[in-house]
């Protein structure tokens, strides 16, 4: 689920950059008030615990598959919202340096989707709601299943809207959404019993550890400071966004509109997987298209909708003239980056010869 | 299993490299973050179907992995092994964009594939720039350079932490999970009941890792504030570095070299 | 010089599920002395140790360190005079560099950047570790890590040192150098041990756990001689002083 820079456009990026900074530094000063000082380094070790239980697997029966722990909502019910928020963005900060597992402008993208919705929704909304203060194996396992359930399918659809809004790749809302929810569904059910397994051990063990992220998240014994912080950020991202988004295409949001409803061209789609799938069918039989005067049509025109095409993005001029030159210039770089990159590997170790 | 064990080497391994001493290594951090993040920004701002205008930004990559004496072989690896999230997000683009859009000679190509090509170079340029700047400078550099750039210091520490004790972690994991699969016979024995005990087990000693952490910290007079005495001083070499490629980025992002180039060569053809 | 005096009073302590690990240990060690502390395991010495710094507080008696007793508002004096060297090196070196984690304490303590840098500097020359300095602690030897970790808490500049098994999981000649550096310093010091041939080779004064109370205190050659006591504690004579299997095969 880890989003790549490639994918993404410098506003979308930036606007979760923002989103994750004012998070991180409310967390932090949340954090700073509330000081126990025992959670730094519980902080910490419990993030390299989440590391390196994300590397240890489990067979799935009758799959032949394998899966393993993402960890978030662990992190919640032993720190509280605001210490496992900050854990999260450490690991995914990270995951991205060494593994690029997620690319750095994305970062932001990733860390809310993967950290935010578990730690300033899911968790405050649904696990503590159902668990409470007087926890049983029963309400862990229920609480657990549902906050994973829907943290994960938060963050799938914020993976959506991201993609969407960058305008680079060309999948439409409704595929991409067909695609990743009913697959994070699937992760969200075993995480959730992951998750209140490990809890149920840890718990039955040390009763007392779960008492460790009352004290650290805010005085009051039921705040719904986090939830109501998770829910104002999503409403102003995607508020922003879908304005943003209007503002630059005008036509974008009718667009994605019909997107969503399916196209004059095409039938739209009906209930369930048959007409999703049906529809999908339709876009891809679609003939190639060798109209040489398409090009010109959208240089002057409004992008039509329909043909699954542009939304008004600034165009590379196409000319059989322009494309050679294109050619030539890419090589001649490639060349000469190639040039460049050898003689100063020579200069600056010589001893590789 | 073979996934723990090629974690920790992966990791060791981008840490020995942050080790070496030469010119981009010793640049001042902040200068290193914020050039890779400006190189990000450009090379993502363009246009969806932008292919030519991106490759003049390689030589950024080139460049410094030449300086900072950075194997460009494990740098392709690399790039390949994170490149399927991407890749399959991408391929879609041409299933669903067809219509042609450029031509070369008789061939007409159409938008999608012109679009996947631009996602799979911003993809190669972005991951390098990721791998220069922690191969290059060293988490411990990054974070410095994070914290005297206003990150919250407790994020700053977590990380540090996070980083410290990820070896010791997963070497303990590495330990158990051996153990268990020495006792694993016929795919028995790797199933969810012992995979959760595993974990379990392992939560409970990483709290009880705490503990002890805790109190050596008490022990050495830690009262909840942490200080970090690690000056950082910008030096003109630092200031040149920052202001010549991010002036670079901006040039390339507004003029297509790569057009140029070509035009010109035609011109001298002609 | 009476800070330097440990003097523990009727000791007991009991562990939150009511185990009583600590049942009414009273002793004096004097400045400059060398105490061992050995017993089985579960005997209670990690335990004790803890309460050589405030680390856990005694349920009834007390402890003294010089004239101060140690309680909750004593305690940042007490960490200063006390420094306790951690069985497990990982746990103590948490910070990136092994510079940072020596300057750990003293920044703690509010010193400024310049005698911070004196500190640790000393510090790592006492226990031969200067070349270490800006090494990441994760990639030192079990040795070095050791050493390291003492250096941490040298740096602090204590007049008292504990330490709990400094000689275990060490290679024969990095334990040879570190009894060896031991024996250099003037520091009152209080080592809990299984290796009861170093204890034999550090530490004049011997005292003998035994579920929680105190089974013997007195020189130690007299009590690694004493193959009565030492086998009611869980323990036996130091390979040194046991038969040569060569010349005297059993």
């Amino acid at each position: 689920m880890h989003m790549a820079d490639a994918l993404i456009s410098p506003a979308v990026g930036g606007t979760m950059w923002a989103a994750t900074a004012g998070l991180t530094i409310y967390s932090a000063k949340k954090l700073k008030n509330n000081l126990d000082e025992h959670i730094v380094p519980l902080m910490g070790v419990l993030g390299a615990f989440i590391f390196a239980a994300q590397m240890i697997n489990f067979t799935i029966p009758a799959t032949g598959s394998s899966g393993h722990l993402a960890g978030g909502m662990i992190l919640a019910i032993l720190l509280g919202p605001y210490a496992a928020f900050l854990v999260m963005a450490s690991v995914l900060t990270v995951q991205a340096l060494f593994f690029a597992d997620g690319g750095l402008l994305a970062l932001g993208c990733n860390i809310i989707n993967m950290g935010g919705f578990a730690c300033f929704i899911a968790y405050p909304l649904i696990y503590k709601n159902i668990v409470g203060e007087r926890p049983s194996q029963g309400r862990i396992l229920l609480g657990a299943m549902a906050a994973a359930i829907l943290s994960l399918q938060m963050g799938a659809f914020g993976v959506v809207l991201e993609t969407l809004f960058s305008g680079i790749s060309e999948l439409p809302f409704s595929t991409f959404v067909l695609l990743m929810l009913p697959i994070h569904l699937g992760i969200g059910i075993v995480e959730g019993l992951v998750t209140a397994a490990v809890v149920s051990f840890v718990w039955k063990a040390h009763p007392e550890i779960l008492a460790l992220a009352k004290s650290s998240a805010s005085a009051k014994a039921h705040s719904h400071k986090p939830l109501l912080i998770g829910l104002a950020l999503f409403a102003v991202v995607a508020g922003g966004m879908l304005s943003w988004f209007a503002s630059t295409h005008p036509d974008g949001l009718e667009w994605s509109i019909k997107g969503v409803s399916g196209k004059e061209e095409l039938e739209a789609p009906k209930e369930g997987v048959h007409g999703a799938m049906a529809w999908i069918q339709g876009k891809l039989a679609f003939l190639p298209d060798y109209d040489f005067k398409k090009p010109e049509e959208e240089k002057e025109g409004k992008p039509e909708e329909g043909k699954g095409e542009k939304k008004g993005e600034s165009w590379p001029e196409v000319s059989a003239g322009k494309s050679l030159a294109g050619i030539l210039g890419v090589v001649m770089t490639l060349l000469m980056a190639g040039a460049i990159g050898f003689g100063l590997r020579r200069y600056f170790s010589p001893s590789k010869g | 299993m073979g996934n723990i064990e090629s974690s920790l080497l992966n990791i060791g391994y981008l840490e020995t490299l942050s080790y070496q001493q030469t010119p981009l290594h010793r640049l001042d951090p902040r200068v290193k973050l914020l050039t890779t993040l400006i190189f990000i920004v450009a090379v993502v701002s363009f246009g969806k179907y932008e292919i030519t205008g991106l490759v003049p930004f390689l030589i950024y990559p080139v460049v410094l992995i030449a300086v900072g004496n950075l194997p460009p072989g494990y740098l392709a690896k690399k790039i390949l092994l994170a490149a399927p999230f991407a890749f399959f997000i991408g391929i879609f683009n041409p299933l669903l964009d067809r219509a042609v859009l450029v031509h070369l000679g008789p061939v007409g190509i159409s938008g999608g594939w012109v679009s996947f090509a631009s996602i799979m170079i911003r993809f190669t340029l972005t991951v390098s720039a990721a791998f220069i700047l922690i191969a290059g400078t060293g988490l411990n550099a990054v974070c410095l350079a994070l914290d005297k750039m206003g990150a919250p210091r407790i994020f700053v520490m977590q990380l540090l932490f996070l980083y410290r004790y990820i070896f010791v972690l997963t070497a303990e994991a590495l330990r158990m999970v051996r153990a268990r699969s020495l006792r694993a016979f016929d795919g028995r024995g790797l199933g969810f009941s012992s995979y959760s005990s595993l974990v379990g087990h392992l939560l409970l000693r990483t709290l009880e890792r705490a503990r002890r952490i805790h109190l050596a910290m008490l022990s050495r007079g830690f009262d909840g504030k942490i200080h970090l005495l690690r000056p950082l001083h910008l030096h003109g070499r630092d200031v040149v570095f920052f202001l010549g490629w991010s002036g670079l980025f901006v040039l390339l992002r507004l003029y297509n070299l790569s057009q140029w180039g070509g035009a010109w060569i035609m011109g001298l053809v002609q | 010089m009476s800070h330097h005096i440990i003097e523990l009073e009727d000791l007991h302590y009991a562990y939150p599920d009511g185990n009583q690990v600590l049942q009414g240990i009273s002793f004096r060690i004097t400045h400059g002395e060398k105490v061992a502390l050995v017993g089985a395991n579960g005997a209670g010495k990690s335990t004790l140790l803890l309460q050589f710094n405030g680390c856990l507080l005694p349920a009834s008696g007390r402890v003294r360190i010089g004239e101060m007793p140690v309680t909750k508002k004593t305690l940042t004096h007490v960490r200063r005079t006390v420094g306790l060297v951690f069985q497990d090196p990982d746990d103590q070196l948490f910070m990136p560099l092994v510079f940072d984690d020596v300057a750990f304490g003293p920044l703690n303590l509010g010193l400024s950047p310049e005698e911070v840098e004196r500190q640790v500097m000393q510090a790592l020359a006492a226990v031969g570790a200067v070349h270490l300095k800006d090494r990441p602690p994760y990639h030192l030897s079990g040795g070095e890590k050791r050493a390291v970790a003492i250096a941490a808490v040298l740096s602090l500049a204590p007049a008292i040192l504990v330490m709990d098994e400094p000689t275990s999981n060490l290679d024969p000649k990095t334990r040879r150098q570190l009894i060896e550096l031991l024996k250099t310093f003037d520091h009152t010091l209080i080592v809990a041990s299984h290796d009861l041939d170093m204890v034999l080779d550090l530490c004049p004064r011997t005292l003998v756990l035994k579920e929680g109370r105190i089974a013997a205190d007195g020189p130690t050659g007299a009590i690694m001689q004493n193959e009565e006591l030492l086998a009611s504690c869980n323990l036996e004579k130091p390979l040194r002083l046991q038969g040569c299997p060569v010349c005297h095969p059993a």
